[in-house]
């Protein structure tokens, strides 16, 4: 997961200041130390370490701070402040132009995720009512063209390319065709390029002038070291940049591109990538992410995903099972499909306060693949098997496991474990029906 | 050079130079820069330093400049060892490896009882050159056909574009090259290696978008078999070292290829963005866990004002960097020479 290294550095750091009574000025500075040594390695800009390892030393070691009753908690607020602040402080929107069509123009190196992004991009706009049209301006990198109309064909969103001609005719071009068409967002992905290569930066520069971009993002792979700073402010120097677009954070990134563009260039990350699926671009919240980093977790994201993937009146229905242990194994099935539309599990426990930092949790990859099994094992069953699991007898059992690929003890285990489930649920609900204490008093009996 | 030996190809008026051992002649290369014997090589030679020079322009003009400035005119004390680590850190070296190099620095400063700073950038680049010659190796020279190569890395390190100008200098060897369509996941990268594959005039092994990599592999290593290749360079789809079932689909694609080889791959390369940070060294040490990297192709630094991960790569990994691409040129894929590459930097002239 992105940030994990800077992340249980830091929070080891945390860790030391909590648990003091009374800060002095050196134990301030220890922690500094530590924090500074760890955004370094997370590859923060070095500057942005300074200024920043600077300001919080400054609060910090003020009076009200030091004289507190929690003084290992204002010193985490302020450090939580900072980071917040450091990465731009509220979320920022996509600026749409009043007068369609928009143009949003994608820049960046070579393997940043350009083209990826723009599909990624394309699909949120359209899910949010919007015509998105796609325009192929990469007309360098060999086969660019074809990743574009391919993702386009996926999404079923239209492609604009004229071939391998001048991108800024294409632009052009792009712009009277979205509005023949009533596209009311271009999206134009431009080819990856240096930020030192003149040339080619100008051909940006043209087709900036040329269609006149609502926004100009840039994409930035997460990875990127202490150079990260350096091409952000060289295509801000020459473009204006609206936004960045941050890439790859699925990975373990130690997120300091995260921590550094906003400082240098005042740009906000408006986007971060992370997954390699069509879905996986979610805006950027600098509180939350600050949050996570420090290990507070992020609840937020985590309602928002629960509510996104569950459905109200199904959820409410299931309340009432519950509450009547009428629990099926077709309810089951139900759950776990809304659980994995919510994202990787992985991703979610990070997002859990404590749990990302949790000994046990460390590196652990939770491995989707088990929940397969279980979907496929229910799968294999008939509607009547899946409403009475009672009625599955040896040679059902055995025609499950064969109808899934797994095997017989695969099949156990899951009635097993659902009969358990079913029981706990049966005493939890006669519980609510009153009979606990006749339960409780059979007990003294 | 060793490529037009092993296909027996090669020109006769460059038959001249005796037959070495590698280890030798490795060493006589590092040795006799300055005096090479046959005159086109030399040019060769000094066409590479140039294009090495200029690719590494812009990490000369960061780092080696402000070590200069912070060493010029002043005496050797803690607070200028403090600076250097500032601007080794800055230059993407990673706060322990810039640790050491300065901690090598202060003790042979004591030693040698060095008090001028300016005597400190040659110690630096001593330091520098040790650093990088630990793990340093060449490709591996081929001693049976297929020569096979498999290509790795993160999505956008360079990967394909790495394969095609490998491709390019094989085929400039006069060996026959196959290349397979790995990434069967990105759309467009099977078309990508295809245009190559036509523009190098090479063969291409490819099945469809969503195919198995490990059904081409299976088929890229028969075909080269049958049809005699001398070199099958392999492509694989980009993946970010954290994804476990992705790494796992990687080591299954390697021992598809082994087993169909019969014997290990000569080269299992781990291509790495140059602008990458110290990302680069999880990179480095996950990707060795799913499959034997050989070595490491280092992209895109002419890219970049910060050459110090190669530092880094050498210090943490047990790994050397075998290539390293300074420009978009096909000859911008070259053969990591250490010395060359601190001379480079620290902007001295070959001669």
């Amino acid at each position: 997961m992105a940030f994990q290294n800077l992340s249980s550095r830091l929070q080891e750091t945390m860790r030391k200041l909590r648990g003091k009574g009374r800060l002095s000025e050196k134990d301030v500075d220890q922690a500094l130390r530590e924090i500074r040594l760890a955004l370094l390695e997370a590859d923060v800009n070095y500057k942005v370490v300074r200024d920043f390892i600077g300001q919080v030393k400054e609060r910090a070691t003020g009076h009200e701070v030091l004289s507190s009753l929690t003084p290992g908690q204002q010193v985490i607020r302020i450090v939580n402040d900072e980071l917040t602040k450091l990465m731009g402080g509220t979320q920022a929107k996509l600026t749409l132009s009043s007068r369609p069509p928009s143009v949003l123009m994608m820049v960046g190196l070579q393997g940043a995720g350009k083209t990826t992004t723009a599909g990624k991009l394309a699909r949120m706009l359209k899910g949010q009512g919007h015509r998105p049209l796609l325009v192929a301006c990469d007309i360098y990198r060999p086969a660019a063209i074809k990743q574009l109309q391919v993702l386009g064909e996926q999404l079923e969103i239209p492609v604009f390319s004229m071939g391998e001609q001048n991108p800024v005719d294409i632009a052009k071009a792009a712009l009277s065709h979205a509005q023949k068409f009533n596209n009311d967002v271009v999206l134009i992905d431009t080819a990856g390029r240096l930020h030192v290569d003149e040339e080619l930066m100008e051909e940006l520069v043209q087709i900036k002038a040329a269609v006149n971009p609502s926004e100009i993002l840039l994409v930035v792979d997460a990875m990127t070291g202490q150079d990260a700073v350096n091409v952000a402010e060289s295509f801000n120097t020459r473009l204006e940049l609206g936004g960045i677009i941050l890439t790859k954070l699925d990975g373990d990134a130690r997120g300091g591109a995260a921590l550094s563009v906003k400082a240098v260039t005042g740009k906000p990350i408006k986007y971060i990538g992370v997954s390699e699926k069509m879905d996986g671009l979610e805006p950027f919240y600098p509180d939350r992410m600050a949050s996570r980093i420090l290990g507070m977790g992020d609840i937020l994201t985590l309602i928002e995903k629960a509510a996104s993937a569950v459905d109200q009146e199904k959820a409410e229905k299931m309340a009432a099972k519950l509450k009547e242990a009428e629990f099926t194994l077709e309810d089951f099935l139900d759950q776990i499909g809304q659980m994995k539309e919510m994202g990787p599990i992985d991703q979610l426990i990070g997002m859990i306060p404590g749990l990302s930092s949790a000994k046990h949790l460390k590196g652990l990859e939770v491995d989707d693949s088990h929940l397969k099994k279980i979907e496929a094992i229910i799968n294999s069953m008939t509607p009547e098997e899946r409403r009475k699991p009672e009625i599955i007898g040896g040679s059902r059992r055995k025609r499950i496991a064969q109808g899934s690929g797994t095997k017989v003890q695969d099949v156990n285990r899951l009635l097993k474990q659902f009969s358990q489930t079913r029981q706990m649920l049966k005493q939890f609900s006669g519980a609510s029906k009153g009979r606990r204490r006749k339960g409780m008093f059979s007990l003294f009996q | 050079m060793f490529w037009k030996r092993m296909f027996g190809k090669k020109p006769a008026a460059e038959q001249t130079a005796p037959e070495q051992e590698p280890e030798q002649l490795q060493e006589q290369q590092q040795e006799e820069q300055h005096e090479q014997s046959v005159e086109e090589e030399q040019q060769k030679s000094s066409g590479f330093f140039k294009r090495l020079v200029s690719g590494l322009e812009k990490t000369k003009q960061q780092f080696v400049s402000k070590v200069e400035q912070i060493t010029t005119g002043r005496k050797v004390d803690e607070s200028l060892f403090e600076e250097l680590e500032e601007v080794l850190i800055q230059a993407d070296c990673g706060v322990t490896t810039a640790m050491f190099l300065v901690d090598q620095l202060r003790d042979r400063a004591r030693e040698e009882k060095i008090t001028a700073a300016e005597e400190l950038r040659k110690v630096l680049m001593e330091e520098m050159v040790a650093l990088l010659e630990k793990n340093a190796a060449p490709l591996k020279t081929p001693e049976e056909s297929p020569y096979v190569i498999m290509v790795v890395g993160v999505n956008g390190a360079g990967k394909t574009t790495t394969i095609a100008k490998l491709a390019y200098r094989f085929k400039q060897e006069n060996a026959k090259v196959l290349l397979a369509a790995g990434d069967t996941f990105r759309a467009g990268a099977i078309e990508q290696l295809g245009v190559w594959a036509q523009r190098l005039n090479v063969d291409l092994i490819a099945h469809q978008e969503g195919a198995d990599p490990a059904a081409v592999a299976f088929d890229a290593v028969n075909a080269a078999k049958a049809r005699g290749s001398d070199v099958l360079i392999l492509d694989t789809a980009g993946r970010l070292q954290t994804k476990v079932n992705l790494m796992s689909e990687l080591a299954k694609v390697h021992r598809v290829v082994q087993r169909e080889l019969g014997r290990d791959l000569d080269e299992v390369l781990l291509v790495v963005d140059a602008t990458t940070g110290q990302n680069a060294l999880s990179q480095g040490k996950i990707f060795a866990e799913a499959v034997p990297l050989t070595g490491i192709a280092l992209t895109k630094l002419d890219g970049t004002a910060k050459g110090g991960i190669v530092l880094a790569l050498a210090n943490e990994l047990d790994l050397a960097v075998k290539l390293v691409g300074v420009g978009e040129q096909y000859e911008d894929l070259q053969d990591f020479d250490a010395r060359s590459f601190a001379a480079a930097l620290f902007g001295e002239t070959q001669e």
